[in-house]
């Protein structure tokens, strides 16, 4: 026997021994505590990591998420699409907290695949009904005065799209995962613009990127001033090559394919250019057969993460709800949470910045014994909004509308703590 | 932003008096001026009045050959769609159904965003190689396929902004901040407010593993 077996043998004796003499006097004040009838070998043996050296340092010189979370990734659904390149990936919102989405983990659309660009070789030119049209370099922008760190969310327009017609996808990865939420470095729009000079006549921008889809939008003018910006940075590091690197544009708190990536080129004209994604795709079919265009601001919403079909509860007792809310026409000012199908209502507790335009992290603690739940939340934003269920939704708009749907989620927690996608009366 | 004419005559003004300095404070100098080829080879885009597009023409007949090579294998020999690629003929009258069908000629409000779509972004996978002829032609055979212009129709810069699409009318300006007012200033209720709740759907009573033409569409 090495002298490091021998010491963990009279170490677990010894624990045992304590364990022993203590239970019977802490008993009274202990009740309800859990209580290990053997000693943990988690504690009482000495792991390999507690004894032999580690990597060291640069050996990971862009470091990973442990082993243990590989499970933690962006999953597609195939049968949505025909092909990879044109198609969505979803966040695991399940396995993530606080309001900052990882960089690795935002959600991906793309019409034509990943652009891999040479920052040396990008260019962004402005141009249409402007006094200088403009051609600037990355560096030329990164030289620019009044530099922004601002923190939003980019929701597509089709998040939840699955669900018009009832519950379909079972996990919030899939029903609410065309989310994420990161602080972005860029500058204001209007610095360009400014820069550029928009006459008078200019009314709307046509922002298009450098993919092979060359993904154009019609913005007007007035939000490109108000709160626009062209971003190269997401959560202090270059933008990652599947969310435009190295620029795409924000529009915060409207929806996410207007967020161009890959940003090459922005013209200045005195109309909308009536783009195959704002004719055909993102216009919302109503019952009638009508269609709502230019809906391009993102209704208050909210879903809850945990409990959800892929973070079931673990077993009885006490429990952590956790979810997210957000609004493209402000802050979250309050969430509500129901266990009962909506019979009854808590406020729950907001925690974190609420800030206008981005993800606000929502918790609800609650003791389990085991019955059958019925959980949803509502958002209210600061508008005044409360988030409609999804039959109210379907009373104005019909089912084939695709886009915008904001309704509230439910979620059946099972007696075994495993939950389900349902709808309910 | 019309006094940007005069801005500018007084900030030649303070130049005459000041020197440089004080007019490299009103434009930054960062960037060059995008010279007309540059503009011109990316500035592409084509609006409904028919501004953008190029000098050409085709007719429904070569867009026929050239699409049968270049577009048939996706979107089918007659644009049916083949698997879950979009269909692009068809689809008249379905857009109040259980299954709309969001094509040119049952959807589309405007040509325009067919030629300019096909220039920018199609063959899928190899973008930006069509002339502006073969743009035309391609264009041509799909209006045809939804009936919209004869088969003998030759389409060009000059008669494409008299092509109207059957749907043009049938968007109207996003009007929820009104038509959904009742979606704001509400007080919600938080006691008692129901009194049955019964489970009308469940996801897994759905098959959603991967089929090819089975759920809904995420675009």
């Amino acid at each position: 026997m090495d002298s490091d077996n021998r010491n963990r043998q009279i170490g677990r004796r010894g624990f045992l021994a304590a364990a022993g003499a203590g239970a019977s006097a802490l008993a009274g004040l202990t009740a309800g505590t859990a209580r290990a009838a053997t000693p943990d070998p988690a504690i009482t043996e000495v792991q390999d990591w507690a004894r032999s050296l580690g990597d060291g340092v640069a050996v990971r010189p862009y470091g990973n998420p442990s082993s243990f979370e590989k499970h933690v990734v962006r999953r597609d659904v195939e049968w949505l699409t025909a092909s990879r390149e044109s198609s969505v990936s979803f966040t695991p919102l399940h396995d993530l907290d606080g309001i900052i989405t990882p960089s690795g983990l935002c959600f991906e659309r793309h019409h034509s695949g990943i652009a891999e660009i040479d920052p040396q070789k990008h260019r962004l030119m402005v141009h249409g009904m402007v006094e200088r049209q403009m051609v600037y370099t990355m560096s030329d922008l990164k030289r620019f005065p009044g530099r922004a760190n601002r923190v939003y969310f980019l929701e597509c327009a089709a998040n939840s799209g699955m669900e018009w017609r009832g519950a379909q996808l079972n996990g919030c990865q899939f029903t609410h995962g065309m989310i994420h939420n990161v602080m972005y470095t860029g500058l204001p729009l209007k610095t360009l613009l400014d820069h550029c000079g928009v006459r008078t006549a200019g009314k709307w921008l046509l922002a298009e990127g450098g993919d092979a889809s060359l993904m154009t939008r019609s913005i007007p003018l007035d939000k490109a001033m108000r709160d626009c910006m062209v971003a190269w940075a997401m959560n202090g590091e270059a933008l990652r090559p599947e969310q435009g690197y190295p620029l795409r544009l924000l529009v915060p708190g409207w929806e996410g394919n207007m967020w161009i990536k890959w940003l090459r080129r922005i013209e200045i004209g005195d109309q909308p250019w009536h783009q195959r994604e704002e004719t055909s795709k993102y216009t919302d079919l109503l019952a009638d057969g009508r269609a709502r265009r230019f809906t391009w601001i993102m209704d208050a919403k909210s879903v809850v993460t945990t409990p959800s079909p892929q973070a079931p509860l673990a077993g009885k007792g006490p429990q952590v709800l956790s979810g997210l809310a957000w609004s493209g026409r402000g802050a979250i000012k309050r969430v509500d949470v129901t266990f009962d199908g909506g019979r009854n209502w808590r406020q729950a507790r907001i925690d974190g910045p609420s800030l206008p335009l981005s993800l606000t992290r929502f918790y609800a603690e609650f003791d389990w014994a085991g019955e059958e739940l019925l959980i949803q939340s509502r958002a209210i934003d600061d508008t005044g909004y409360v988030q409609p269920t999804k039959e109210e939704l379907r009373q104005v708009r019909g089912v084939n509308s695709i886009y915008h749907n904001n309704g509230i989620q439910t979620w059946l927690v099972r007696g075994d703590g495993q939950a389900e996608n349902v709808e309910i009366s | 932003m019309s006094k940007f004419p005069r801005l500018a005559l007084a900030v030649a003004a303070c130049l005459a008096i000041f020197g440089p300095a004080v007019a490299q404070q009103q434009v930054l100098p960062l960037g060059r001026a995008a010279l007309p080829a540059e503009i011109a080879a990316w500035d592409i885009d084509v609006r409904p009045d028919g501004q953008g597009l190029p000098a050409g023409k085709g007719s429904v007949k070569e867009g026929e050959q050239l699409f049968l090579e270049q577009c048939a294998a996706c979107h089918g020999e007659f644009g049916e769609g083949a698997g879950r690629w979009p269909p692009i003929a068809g689809g008249v009258g379905s857009l109040k159904s259980e299954s709309p069908e969001k094509t040119p000629g049952s959807y589309w409000p405007y040509a325009s965003t067919l030629f300019d779509y096909v220039r920018r972004a199609m063959p899928y996978g190899n973008a930006q190689s069509l002339e502006a002829d073969q743009v035309y032609a391609i264009t041509a055979y799909l209006l045809s396929m939804s009936d919209v212009i004869p088969e003998d129709h030759v389409l060009s810069k000059e008669n494409f902004a008299a092509v109207k699409l059957p749907n043009a009318g049938g968007f109207f300006d996003d009007d929820r901040e009104t038509a959904e007012r009742q979606f704001w200033g509400r007080e919600p209720c938080m006691k008692n407010c129901k009194t049955e709740v019964k489970i009308l759907g469940h996801a897994r009573a759905l098959d959603v593993t991967p089929d090819e033409k089975k759920g809904p569409k995420v675009d």
